[in-house]
């Protein structure tokens, strides 16, 4: 767009006088949408004001270049009708002829006064329903499960393999990662206080009991929902959006033992390795940082661990983690599955997925916490 | 042709996506005023070519200028001012899915800042009107809309900013024949109505026949032929000879001729 054609402030209008003495106000330059610049505001003010002026003659043929957006600031300017006295090109007419036959938007439909009680309601109806679709989609893996166990040949054993490689193998590094430094933290904070009591030793009771009971499995549990439960529902919401999904049900492949199954069995097989992994280098992380911090011995510490942590807390943690492992994947998959084929919704989905998964983690290690609490805790005295 | 001033102008350019050879020294001038079709086999590097005219995909080699600037090493502002001047009608549509049809269309106009919402709101709703949406599907969302509806409002929102260039990937693809008639009829209304210089590419024998100035067969990696349809047809390639000598391109050929 050549500089001349831009709209400034003064020089897009000529006032002249007709022969008649009639007032003439000529537009120049361009009214386009390109040309217009921030000074848009002040044009159309002085528009409103010279569109008051009664008895003025508006002539449009003198302008360089008109599109709708022009046309569509004149036209507010005029207040939705033409001016009384109005000279157009042929084009312009048209223009014109168009902005006066366009419909009106129509109104929202209006908002109701107890709004928030039926979002409330709303809300609570779509946890209902969210709870009865996860029973359900729990239901009908549990009958694929017996179904394959009488036709061992059709048990997806391909998808399942995939699933433990992607959930589980290439989960090793971020969970040793994590796992590594949170030991050392743990160490490091009640080593301080132990020693301050002259009780070094049991540094041991305390990091293997907190560890292998609980830090490991909650570690390796929240962090796999977060990575494998996104991922698994991001990639079935994308076989919705692209009818992948609908394409798998007219081949007769349910989706249920195809996808969903597989995702519940690689799960529930990866997650307790992933927490004997996690807790494995969180305690030696902790034991290090011992050794650092209070010259406890490593391999001492190794030698009293399995009298001081009794062997049931391993295996609570391991069940704690097929469980969450289970749960993580079935709640990825229902909230994959009810993606609707729009960007929004997988973006929600899965939001919702990895909230509910951590949620869930965390209530099931309350249940275990509840349930087994005379297990596997030695009382001393 | 009713201009011959160049709107498009590419010259020597080359694609390659790694040791893959698309294009090579492909030579191209498109007029203001005209309608340009690209058309090819699949895989000949059509909707890579029209996507370099947008700018979302840079040649390996050669020059391409869009109303008289470089697409590919203009200033930032002069990109911005391009990207006003050209709508883009997508194959599948391409509406924001999270978007109302009215938001859809209203977006690049508030994406400007300078028209206020009722000046915006005019506009949206004329546009809307222009491509025969009617009012009552403004508040609907895209996942409501069928195919051909689908097509109309992308349309409105390529021509939110009244460009000067219209670019049309596969226009009248997945819309039943009185669909893609009436489709045709509106582009060539438009057209006339709003100066366009349209850029299409099409595997639609009828759409290319009833509304392309000017043909530009992409085969071999390169423009084989250039011209209005009854010049393109005298060519010997094998490719224009499959496109046009087939049962479909006879029955398209006869209705050039009746009309």
């Amino acid at each position: 767009m050549s500089p001349d054609s831009s709209i400034s402030n003064n020089t897009w209008h000529r006032l002249v006088t007709t022969e008649a003495g009639d007032p003439l106000l000529q537009l120049t330059g361009s009214f386009t949408l390109v040309s217009f610049s921030r000074s848009l505001p002040a044009i159309t003010k002085q528009l409103a004001e010279l569109a008051g002026q009664p008895g003025l003659h508006w002539d449009l043929t003198t302008l360089y270049q008109l599109d709708y957006a022009g046309a569509a600031v004149l036209w507010r300017a005029w207040g939705r009708q033409r001016p009384v006295h109005l000279l157009l090109r042929p084009e312009q007419e048209r223009m014109f002829r168009r902005l006066e036959k366009s419909a009106p938007l129509p109104q929202k439909p209006g908002r109701i006064w107890f709004l928030p009680i039926s979002l409330l309601g709303e809300q609570f109806l779509r946890l209902l329903d969210h709870l009865a679709g996860m029973i359900a989609l729990a239901g009908q893996v549990v009958l694929d499960g017996l179904y394959l166990l009488g036709h061992p040949h059709r048990i997806p054993f391909r998808e399942i393999s995939a699933s433990l490689y992607r959930t589980g193998a290439q989960a090793l590094g971020i969970t040793a990662v994590v796992g590594f430094l949170i030991g050392i933290v743990l160490s490091y904070l009640t080593s301080e206080q132990l020693h301050l009591f002259g009780a070094d030793i049991y540094i041991v009771n305390i990091l293997g009991m907190s560890v292998i009971r609980e830090l490991g499995p909650m570690l390796a549990a929240i962090l796999v929902a977060g990575r494998s439960g996104s991922a698994m529902t991001a990639q079935l919401g994308v076989m919705r959006v692209t009818e992948e999904l609908d394409a798998l049900t007219v081949m007769g492949i349910p989706h249920s033992m195809r996808l969903v199954l597989p995702k519940i069995i690689g799960l529930g097989i990866a997650l307790p390795l992933i927490v004997l992994w996690t807790s494995a280098v969180a305690l030696l992380g902790g034991l290090v940082a011992a050794e650092l911090q209070i010259g406890l011995s490593i391999h001492y510490a190794l030698t009293v661990l399995p009298d001081t942590v009794p062997i049931a807390n391993l295996w609570l943690g391991l069940g704690k983690g097929m469980v969450c492992g289970m749960t993580i994947a079935l709640i990825a998959c229902h909230f994959g599955l009810r993606i609707k084929p729009n960007t929004e919704s997988l973006g929600a989905g899965t939001t919702s997925s990895v909230v509910t998964s951590i949620t869930a983690v965390i209530l099931i290690d309350a249940i275990f916490a509840v349930a087994f609490s005379h297990i596997g805790i030695r009382v001393v005295g | 042709m009713t201009n011959t001033e160049p709107v498009i102008e590419i010259a020597g350019l080359d694609t390659r996506f790694g040791s893959h050879v698309i294009h090579e020294n492909i030579n191209l001038t498109i007029y203001k005023g005209e309608i340009l079709a690209l058309v090819g086999g699949s895989g000949s590097g059509k909707t890579t070519l029209l996507r370099q005219m947008l700018g979302l995909t840079r040649p390996a080699r050669g020059s391409v200028r869009v109303l008289g600037a470089e697409r590919y090493d203009g200033s930032h502002e002069q990109q911005r001012k391009l990207r006003i001047r050209s709508g883009v009608l997508f194959q599948q549509g391409a509406l924001f899915s999270a978007l109302t049809v009215f938001d859809n269309v209203a977006l690049p106009l508030r994406e400007m800042r300078t028209l206020c919402e009722e000046t915006i709101r005019e506009l949206v709703m004329l546009k809307l009107g222009m491509v025969g949406v009617e009012p009552q599907h403004a508040r609907k969302m895209p996942a409501e809309l069928s195919g051909g509806m689908i097509k109309r409002v992308a349309l409105a929102r390529a021509l939110a900013q009244d460009p000067e260039l219209l670019f049309l990937d596969e226009p009248t693809a997945g819309l039943d024949p009185a669909l893609s008639e009436a489709f045709v009829d509106l582009i060539r209304s438009l057209r006339e109505e709003l100066a366009l210089t349209v850029i299409m590419v099409t595997h639609d024998l009828d759409t290319l026949v009833a509304l392309a100035d000017r043909v530009a067969v992409l085969a071999d990696r390169h423009i084989v032929a250039l011209g209005p349809i009854p010049e393109i047809i005298i060519c010997d390639h094998p490719f224009i000879q499959a496109f046009f000598g087939g049962v479909r391109g006879q029955n398209a050929l006869r209705a050039l001729q009746r009309s």
